[in-house]
């Protein structure tokens, strides 16, 4: 048995990646408690993705400690095993199933056993429907039920992707640019669809919109050059002049 | 009951499919029994197993769709699992000749004893029992593909480098199979057949019981494959072709999935071949070549990859083609129609015979939709 060591959900250490010699991350440290919603910011390259990477076993560090949920080593898993944890993640790019209809790729994402025969054996359940529902009105896309994922807007394509976070429900979402390409409108609604998320779930959110991040209101970290270069509120980590120099004051 | 929840999985398009099998199932019998020989409409009984020949073809490409068009493994080994299923029944078929063989040895087929072997080799026991062939008919395709699959998978090869390795197993197997000392007939394979199940290989109401089974197998084999693209997990394969490290991070191991489809796959290719076997009357290694398997791909691309029924259309179409080309003067071009068959198909009909009538009657329907919408409209 696994005593928890942090009472963090999410716990990076001393981590270190490189790639040809390059370090894209390095020696970082952050912590998520349960519960938080987090903003990460930070001039391009800065280790942003490479971070979600690891987080989500995309990638394994070359050192440092990973911990979800304070006991579970994140390096030692692969990507299914850590999704069904319950870390989800939505991509910097959109990526739905284009053939699935949006209810289908809903339903490939909601919790359940994903086992091979298990899958194979599925019936269409009342509680199911019902859960696809919810999540249809939540990311509003209920008039495009049966429409083709190929067939929506970009937009509409992020939320489809935040509405199968939702479907997985985790404990822990990780969000990549979520509002790259939207409109005004489109910005505004999703930082109050992230919100209302955050409300029963942790979530980290990269994104290099301020306006948004200030939108979220929520606590910030700069990374720079793969590690921490400063934490806080927004106007604090914005009056920071190490900050002003490699990324706001450009 | 069951015939009612197998009608309510198949589209239109699949209950046209089973409707054409089931009416060869009983057409081509009869034509062959009982109308005589002199009738115009008499199919003779080497036409009958031409056709089985055609349709065991037709198995095989459905078994390939079901990998290929659906969960986007390109195999270009799946003829290696088609010979395995073939060797597994042709290893029967050889243990029945028993003493009528041309050295009348009661166990060891003849070039056993054309090799001066004295004993059976291991793998040759429990052939001469027909359940226990036809077990190997599934196990021996079905092992080799979840070996083969469970290394391939794990380690995440895909795209073209599957399908080099894929072929590769093909004729690595095909050489092995070409050695006199592997225990298979060497380049000769087995042939020279008498009886299967206690009924003579030649006769003609065996051909036409052979052709029959292949149809209720390639029924049977349809059904189980749209069964299988119809459920949620046909979702998630198809979720694995169009964007597989997503699947992965909503927590579906996909390498699983892969291996179970990759391997069923493989079972229905050997039941092909087994029935293929004593319909050609001789297997030999030369079923493993590459090219047997890239063809394969020929047939599925031209029916309609990720169709089912359009894969199985296309292994008959591609055939009878084959049959008549190769027949005639033609018979040195061949090679050069089947390429541009393929060009073509590939550059101007990249959805095949079914998936390009599918997408024109849609259009047509949209037109005649519009058309009438526009009609209701009263004249401003």
């Amino acid at each position: 048995m696994n005593l928890p060591v942090t009472s963090f959900l999410l716990y990076l250490d001393g981590v270190s990646v490189a790639f040809d010699g390059f370090r894209a991350i390095n020696s970082l440290a952050l912590t998520i408690l349960p519960g938080e919603m987090r903003a990460i910011i930070g001039p391009n390259g800065a280790g942003k993705t490479t971070m979600m990477d690891i987080i989500t076993g995309k990638t394994k560090p070359d050192t440092g400690d990973v911990l979800f949920n304070g006991s579970v080593d994140l390096t030692r898993l692969d990507e299914a095993a850590i999704a069904n944890l319950g870390i989800g993640r939505k991509f910097q790019k959109p990526t739905v199933f284009d053939m699935h209809s949006v209810e289908d790729n809903l339903r490939l994402a909601l919790k359940a056993d994903r086992r091979v025969f298990t899958t194979l054996f599925w019936k269409d359940n009342e509680s199911e429907r019902e859960k696809i529902n919810r999540i249809l009105a939540t990311i509003r896309l209920e008039h495009l039920r049966e429409a083709s994922a190929a067939n929506l807007s970009h937009g509409q394509k992020q939320w489809l992707e935040i509405g199968m976070l939702l479907a997985q429900d985790p404990k822990l979402l990780l969000v990549d640019e979520p509002v790259a390409g939207m409109t005004d409108a489109e910005t505004e609604a999703t930082a109050h669809l992230l919100k209302e998320i955050a409300k029963d779930h942790s979530v980290i959110v990269v994104e290099h919109d301020m306006a948004f991040v200030r939108e979220l209101g929520v606590k910030v970290t700069v990374l720079h050059e793969g590690s921490v270069l400063a934490e806080g509120p927004l106007d604090t980590v914005s009056a920071d002049p190490r900050v002003i120099e490699v990324y706001l004051g450009r | 009951m069951i015939t009612q929840a197998i009608l309510a999985r198949l589209d239109l398009r699949g209950r046209l499919f089973l409707g054409a099998i089931l009416a060869a199932l009983i057409l081509v019998p009869v034509l062959n029994l009982v109308v005589p020989s002199g009738s115009p409409l008499h199919v003779p009984t080497w036409l009958v197993s031409l056709l089985g020949k055609y349709l065991c073809y037709a198995i095989l490409a459905l078994a390939l769709d079901l990998v290929w068009g659906y969960c986007g493994i390109l195999s270009l080994g799946h003829g290696a699992f088609f010979a395995l299923g073939g060797y597994a029944m042709g290893m029967y078929l050889m243990r029945q000749i028993g003493t009528r063989g041309v050295y009348g040895h009661p166990v060891l087929p003849d070039f056993m004893v054309f090799l001066n072997w004295k004993e059976l080799p291991w793998f040759w026991y429990g052939f001469d029992m027909f359940p226990f062939a036809l077990l190997m008919v599934f196990l021996a395709p079905g092992i080799l593909a979840f070996v083969f699959g469970w290394f391939a998978f794990r380690s995440r090869v895909t795209g073209v480098y599957l399908s080099i390795i894929t072929q590769a197993l093909t004729y690595a197997l095909m050489l092995a199979f070409f050695r006199n000392d592997m225990g298979f007939g060497g380049n000769n394979g087995l042939t020279d057949f008498k009886d299967i199940a206690g009924f003579p290989v030649q006769a003609q109401g065996t051909r036409v019981a052979l052709f029959a089974l292949t149809l209720i197998a390639l029924a049977g084999c349809y059904i189980l494959a749209r069964a299988i693209v119809t459920s949620k997990a046909g979702k998630v394969l198809v979720a694995i072709r169009d964007a597989e490290s997503r699947t992965r991070f909503l927590g579906f191991r996909v390498e699983r999935y892969k291996l179970f489809v990759f391997t069923l796959s493989a079972m229905m290719a050997g039941l092909a071949g087994a029935l293929y076997v004593p319909q050609v009357g001789i297997i030999n290694p030369s079923e493993f070549a590459p090219g047997n398997s890239i063809e394969v791909v020929i047939w599925v691309a031209v029916g309609g990859r990720g169709t089912l029924v359009g894969a199985a259309i296309g292994a008959v179409l591609v055939n009878f083609a084959k049959t008549t080309f190769t027949t005639g003067a033609l018979a040195p071009y061949w090679l050069f129609a089947l390429g541009a068959l393929f060009v073509l198909t590939t550059l101007y009909m990249p959805k095949g015979v079914i998936g390009t009538y599918a997408e024109w009657r849609e259009k047509r329907r949209e037109k005649a939709s519009l058309a009438a919408h526009a009609a209701s409209k009263p004249a401003e």
